[in-house]
């Protein structure tokens, strides 16, 4: 006779009218597959932790995403944010559906053209650029978006060296109306310092003013700001036109559209809340249509949003290591991914789906990572079904960010997965080895003897 | 180790004390564990019980066990403290 499945016992106090930080069960149903593959087949295969990303859903929301700018404004490019995943791969399915590069380093600079990206379609943003890389940005005809006066005067030089007319914007700060204002990128708009660069740019000759960036912020939770910023700009440019009789190409207002994941501290979860394509491409779309540039003269519009397009599409799988109790009677849950590869969890209440089936008992959990320090918690508070050892969990919403600014800290980063659209998986990142860390380092020869 | 005598737990999991007027619930084989301490069957019968019919080893359940005990002590609803390693 086969026996019933088993779950741990648990007993948990009633507690009404009372405001309880876990807040209520979230999980209904587990997450048994992702894009057709069963959770533990990819465990087995790649390994725990593993990152899983969908390339249906990067290519579903890039689509939906222009869909909600071209049908509400003629001219749109997007250009895709290395920064926030610069996975070979990734970066590839955004320029087969057409994106442009977006980078902010050498780094990135020399990624996009080793990817085949052509020269003309890479924007360079970033407060640091070389002379080595801006001289080779200048070469390949990038959009180059100045971020500060010292870098001006530089690609001025370097105009004149080269003898090449670099194609040009600035980068401008502005007060949108959301608090904190940013404005450490680039020349501010209300106190004139965006004028005096584009007067510098405009007089010295060298350079062509080819468009007006700013990037107002990060997971922005207003798109009216978006529109404030999209009027400001397109104020600027048609001045520019008055003043100078030179026609601005290209206005890109950067990224940060939130993703649909929650804030710490965000009473409603992200999904219900945070604005959708459609949302930030009405507010920008009216301000630009509303504008006084005429309808054959409309600059194009760029946008470098990164987040929006690929969190939801990267999924962290991982195994559960041990169910203990707190001091307070809490139930903690340590699983095998720390915040060293979900850095995210330090902005978002990430949300977390078993992967086998449970029953609608839950604890009030609190979910460590496996780090032996004091901040690797994942989550501080979630009701979660009851877990045992071993148990699969997946994380969801984890595409942005994590796959660049995960650190080697103590354990060492685990394979990337991309399922692709005959769901079928490929490793698009090996997961690192002893030797990997070890080929980058060097022991002097005094040291590499000790009594064993 | 007793269950508190007035204490009533119903076959849906709804577990009541009313000394302190705390509800509690419970989920399928915790009323199944707490029936099988009413019925003052000793630690490792209970482990035997759950462990015949339950897809569990002993080792999960002893610790599961543990966990669940020092529970009930935390809310007070063990008549005594006594060993109860399996």
């Amino acid at each position: 006779m086969s026996k019933i499945r088993y779950e741990r016992p648990v007993i948990k106090k009633i507690e009404t009218g009372m405001p309880n930080k876990f807040g209520t069960r979230t999980e209904y149903e587990p997450m048994t597959h992702i894009d057709g593959l069963a959770v533990k087949s990819l465990v087995k295969e790649y390994g725990s932790p593993l990152f899983i990303l969908s390339e249906k859903t990067i290519r579903n929301t890039i689509k939906k995403a222009r869909k909600a700018f071209e049908t509400r404004y003629p001219k749109v490019q997007f250009a895709w944010s290395y920064k926030t995943n610069y996975l070979n791969a990734i970066c590839s399915i955004f320029h087969q559906e057409g994106s442009w590069a977006e980078v902010v380093s050498g780094f990135e600079y020399d990624k996009a053209i080793s990817l085949g990206v052509d020269g003309k379609k890479i924007i360079f943003n970033g407060p640091e650029k070389s002379e080595e890389d801006l001289a080779k940005a200048i070469k390949n005809n990038s959009l180059i978006h100045i971020d500060h006066l010292d870098e001006l005067y530089t690609i001025t030089e370097l105009a004149e060296k080269i003898n090449f007319r670099p194609r040009v914007a600035i980068r401008v700060n502005m007060d949108t109306g959301v608090y904190p204002m940013w404005d450490r990128f680039g020349f501010n708009y209300e106190n004139g310092q965006a004028w005096d660069a584009i007067n510098k740019i405009m007089h010295s000759g060298k350079m062509e003013l080819a468009g007006l960036h700013c990037h107002i912020g990060t997971f922005m939770l207003s798109p009216y700001a978006y529109g404030i910023a999209a009027s400001k700009l397109a104020e600027l440019a048609l001045s520019v036109e008055q003043k100078f009789k030179h026609e601005i190409k290209y206005i890109d207002l950067g990224g940060g559209f939130a993703s649909k994941n929650t804030l710490k501290g965000s009473y409603l979860p992200g999904t219900d809340i945070n604005p959708s394509f459609d949302d930030f491409a009405e507010a920008i779309s009216t301000a630009l249509l509303n504008s006084n540039f005429k309808q054959d003269k409309l600059p194009l519009l760029i946008l470098e949003t990164g987040r929006a397009l690929i969190d939801e599409a990267g999924y962290l799988l991982g195994s559960v290591i041990s169910n203990k109790r707190s001091s307070t009677g809490r139930r903690n849950t340590i699983v095998d991914i720390g915040v060293n590869i979900l850095f995210t969890s330090f902005w978002y209440d990430h949300r977390i789906t078993p992967a086998q089936a449970f029953t609608q008992y839950t604890e009030d959990t609190c979910v460590y990572g496996p780090l032996c320090m004091n901040i690797d918690v994942i989550r501080e508070s979630i009701s979660l079904p009851l877990l045992n050892r071993g148990d699969h969990v997946v994380i969801h919403s984890v595409g942005a960010y994590n796959m660049t600014q995960w650190m080697q800290f103590i354990a060492l980063r685990p394979n990337v997965v991309l399922i692709d659209m005959d769901e079928k998986p490929h490793i698009i990142r090996l997961r690192e080895t002893l030797d990997n860390m070890n080929s980058q380092e060097q022991v002097p020869a005094h040291l590499v003897k000790f009594n064993k | 180790m007793k269950l508190r005598k007035n204490v009533a737990v119903s076959e849906a999991g709804l577990l009541f004390n009313p000394v302190t007027g705390e509800s509690f619930t419970v989920n399928p084989i915790g009323v199944e564990i707490l029936n099988l301490i009413r019925e003052d069957k000793s630690p490792d019968q209970i482990s035997k019980a759950i462990v015949d019919k339950y897809s569990t080893d002993q080792t999960t359940f002893e610790k599961d066990y543990d966990d669940f005990i020092g529970i009930l002590y935390h809310h007070n609803l063990l008549e005594s403290h006594e060993e109860t390693t399996i």
